[in-house]
């Protein structure tokens, strides 16, 4: 029978069918299911490593030894492992090596809009790109076959609403692939000049040999339909594409790279107009151009967000779908929030009360950049902060870092925080990085790390301590306190930022959704006491609100993690049962 | 069957990733084409949260666009307003009577429009509000509202009730079992 899987979770299916032993990666959205999914396959090898390059370098030694290899990563996480992708496109392979990259049109949770297929083009490696969950697996063990046929990694382009969509998904068995033989091949493994020299002239021969196979393979096809109107398209976009023109002729394309030229050109022949539909570059339009096929693409439809079908109805065929109601009122905004009972929650009230500058990092507590919180000054890579403020103070001068911290996550910090605060020591620098520790990372939805003590199947394992890392690369200066003790956090970051040389505070307080975190129940607000002063709403907490006459407590979103208490100078809150707060 | 397409809307946290997993099994159970598309990570940590169901011979396209829900499932009111254009005009609008203030109200930046239902009721003929909350405790817990809701759609479809059963027992942990149905049931009821 055919089950409903994310196509996350087929990718993982594809992997364990293909008779992968080694899976290595570090989380993001909208990749993260991908290995969680394989974590649950105890025939496949799998791991969280510290980042996505180390992530990669795990994924190519594990084929080098002859194991079916894979890594996981959202699109940003490419580009911190492009540097072994772009030679292991030169080595190529033993056993076979897929990796899984996720895009994030529409960036429902990123930073950037980047197009994989740029960087694969790049990097000279081919790309598969599904459109529906069943394709993922499908593709997936093709994938595989296509690195070992061509000794080269491959690349599984995912954008979210391939990754994140359920679809129907035929299961097959396990392949049983032993391990390839491991032969000493310096000219093949070792990339220095004399070899690499070599390996490049194969990379070259390799992909016009693939061009041929994507002109060959069913993984690119032509549905033949009106010949009015061709669609050139790829991934999700297919399926909008389908919804919107209905009968058209496609040539639907399931490797993007190389593109199948002679494929291109037969259907090109075989309609008056062609459209190519794509998100979000216009890759394959550019090389129809290239190609001399007069096709239509970015001068009709955007650069920029997700696609659906209603916008390329409107944008080409001129149908605007109507508006069924009059309700013309506008409806506030709702931006995500730090929960109720975050512990980032607490840093950031005192941040903003202490005036900082804060270069921030990527995580849930990004979500401080935003009202009323609104202490976070930049965001830009995971563990730029770190960089940025030693910057910022090699720019603006020793005051400016008395002003200043970094605000970091533990994940984060492991990820790419580490190496920055090395160059602080290293470089004199004074700045203050302050850690927030919440024992998981978080915004992917809670996946162990080095500091957390657990593997990804939960094993113990020796923990990162984060105090003895700092101390052991330079910094004398490393606090650790409770993000919910205002008073003494405050008088800490004061202290550090003061300080004529490098510091780091460790804000540690386990995230609020993770189970073993226990509080004591929802608060309400004592109405006889409450002055409405209103100081409980530069928390920021989503269950505080203002109904014009009075504050209340909403109690479906209180947990009672009773920071507002430490805010409240009219001792107004109570517990919900009359127990004292 | 005929094509289905119902969307579930609501904040992060409200428990509408569990909604669709009951919905997705209940759409195999038909033997239909089934997609189900949701967005996890940044928005889930409170922020406005969309889930698209679609059931049908041949299902391309795994999102919902506007004026092609038959079913707009909504769990809290500001959220049925944001996507009331997705609701064809004789849609079941399903509404939880549930207010979860967004930070631009908290703060005082907007305003929480009023009157949401009302509105809602003058342009659509099928709009039925739910007390999802009272109606949850009473069975024991507040978290039963997504079950609560499912009973409501599950009243307006035509899929027989032993099927939406049938998907919670397989769907929910076993210690909760009783408790869901109860929910269903007492959605259904409405």
């Amino acid at each position: 029978m055919k089950q409903l899987m994310l196509g996350n979770e087929a990718i993982a299916r594809g992997v364990y069918e293909a008779g992968a032993k080694v899976a290595s990666a570090y989380p993001g959205t909208p990749s993260t299911e991908i290995t969680e999914y394989i974590a649950e396959y105890d025939e496949i090898y799998s791991e969280w490593a510290p980042n996505e390059k180390v992530a990669l370098e795990v994924a190519i030694g594990a084929s080098v030894g002859g194991a079916r290899a894979t890594c996981a990563m959202k699109h940003v996480g490419l580009n911190v492992a492009a540097d072994p992708l772009f030679t292991a496109a030169y080595t190529g392979v033993n056993g076979g090596l897929v990796i899984f990259v996720a895009d994030d049109p529409g960036m429902h949770s990123s930073q950037n809009e980047q197009d994989t297929r740029l960087i694969a083009r790049a990097a000279k490696v081919p790309v598969l790109e599904p459109s529906d969950s069943q394709e993922c697996k499908d593709f997936t063990r093709k994938a595989f076959e296509i690195s070992e046929q061509f000794d080269t990694p491959i690349i599984v382009r995912l954008t979210t609403r391939v990754a994140h969509s359920q679809g129907l998904v035929e299961l097959g068995e396990r392949e049983d692939i032993p391990l390839k033989p491991y032969a000493k091949d310096p000219g093949k493994y070792v990339m220095m000049p004399a070899m690499a020299r070599k390996r490049h002239v194969v990379v070259e021969e390799r992909l016009e040999k693939l061009t041929e196979y994507s002109n060959e393979t069913p993984l690119n096809r032509i549905e033949w339909g009106d010949r009015k109107i061709g669609v050139i398209t790829s991934g999700i976009a297919y399926q909008y594409a389908k919804e919107a023109f209905g009968n058209a002729s496609f040539l639907k394309l399931g490797m993007v790279y190389p593109l199948p030229e002679k494929l291109i050109r037969e259907f090109a022949a075989g309609v008056e107009t062609i459209y190519v539909i794509e998100e979000l570059e216009p890759f394959i339009e550019d090389h129809c151009l290239k190609m001399g096929i007069p096709v239509k693409g970015k001068a009709l439809l955007p650069l920029i967000g997700e696609y659906n079908a209603n916008l390329i109805r409107e944008r080409i065929l001129g149908q605007k779908a109507e508006k069924l109601n009059n309700i013309e009122e506008e409806v506030p905004v709702r931006p995500p929030v730090m929960c109720p009972g975050c512990p980032h929650r607490g840093l950031f009230y005192v941040l903003k009360k202490l005036k900082l500058t804060v270069t921030g990092d990527i995580g849930c507590y990004t979500l401080g950049t935003l009202a009323p919180l609104e202490s976070m000054d930049t965001c830009v890579c995971m563990g730029a902060s770190v960089g940025m403020a030693h910057g910022m103070e090699k720019a603006m001068g020793r005051d400016a870092a008395r002003k200043t911290v970094a605000v970091i996550g533990d994940s984060t910090f492991i990820h790419s925080g580490i190496t920055g605060l090395i160059d602080i020591v290293y470089n004199k620098g004074t700045s203050t990085v302050v850690i927030l520790d919440n024992s998981i990372t978080g915004m992917t939805g809670h996946q162990h790390n080095p500091t957390t003590g657990f593997t990804i199947k939960g094993e113990p394992t020796r923990q990162v301590d984060l105090v003895k890392l700092c101390q052991a690369v330079g910094v004398d200066r490393v606090r650790v306190c409770d993000p919910f003790d205002l008073e003494t956090l405050e008088k800490v970051i004061k202290e550090e930022v003061a300080a004529d040389e490098p510091s780091v505070v460790i804000a540690q307080r386990p995230c609020a959704l993770l189970k073993h975190v226990k509080f004591n129940g929802a608060l309400r607000i004592d109405r006889e006491k409450c002055t409405r002063c209103k100081m409980c709403m530069r928390l920021g907490c989503p269950a505080i609100v203002d109904r014009g006459t009075h504050v209340e407590v909403n109690p479906a979103l209180c947990v009672g993690c009773d920071l507002c208490t430490k805010v409240c100078r009219f001792n107004a809150f109570e517990r919900v049962g009359g127990d004292h707060a | 069957m005929r094509s289905t397409s119902i969307m579930i809307v609501g904040v992060g946290g409200q428990g509408t990733l569990l909604t669709s997993r009951i919905l997705g099994t209940v759409g195999i159970s038909t033997g239909t084409d089934v997609k189900v598309s949701e967005v996890h990570g940044m928005s889930q940590r409170g922020g406005s949260v969309v889930t698209y169901v679609k059931m049908g011979d041949k299902v391309h396209s795994p999102i919902i666009e506007k004026g092609e829900a038959d079913i707009l499932l909504c769990f809290e009111e500001l959220e049925a307003l944001r996507w009331i254009d997705y609701a064809k005009k004789d849609a079941s609008i399903i509404i939880n009577t549930q207010r979860i203030d967004p930070m631009p109200v908290i703060t005082g930046k907007a305003k929480y429009p009023e009157n949401i239902v009302e509105k809602i009721k003058a342009d659509y003929p099928n709009v039925v509000t739910v007390p999802a909350l009272e109606l949850a405790e009473a069975c024991g817990s507040i978290k039963a509202v997504n079950v609560v809701m499912i009973g409501v759609l599950a009243k307006r479809t035509d899929i027989a009730e032993e099927t939406w059963l049938d998907a919670i027992r397989k769907t929910v942990k076993p210690q909760f079992v009783d408790l869901n149905i109860e929910a269903f049931k007492k959605g259904y009821s409405l």
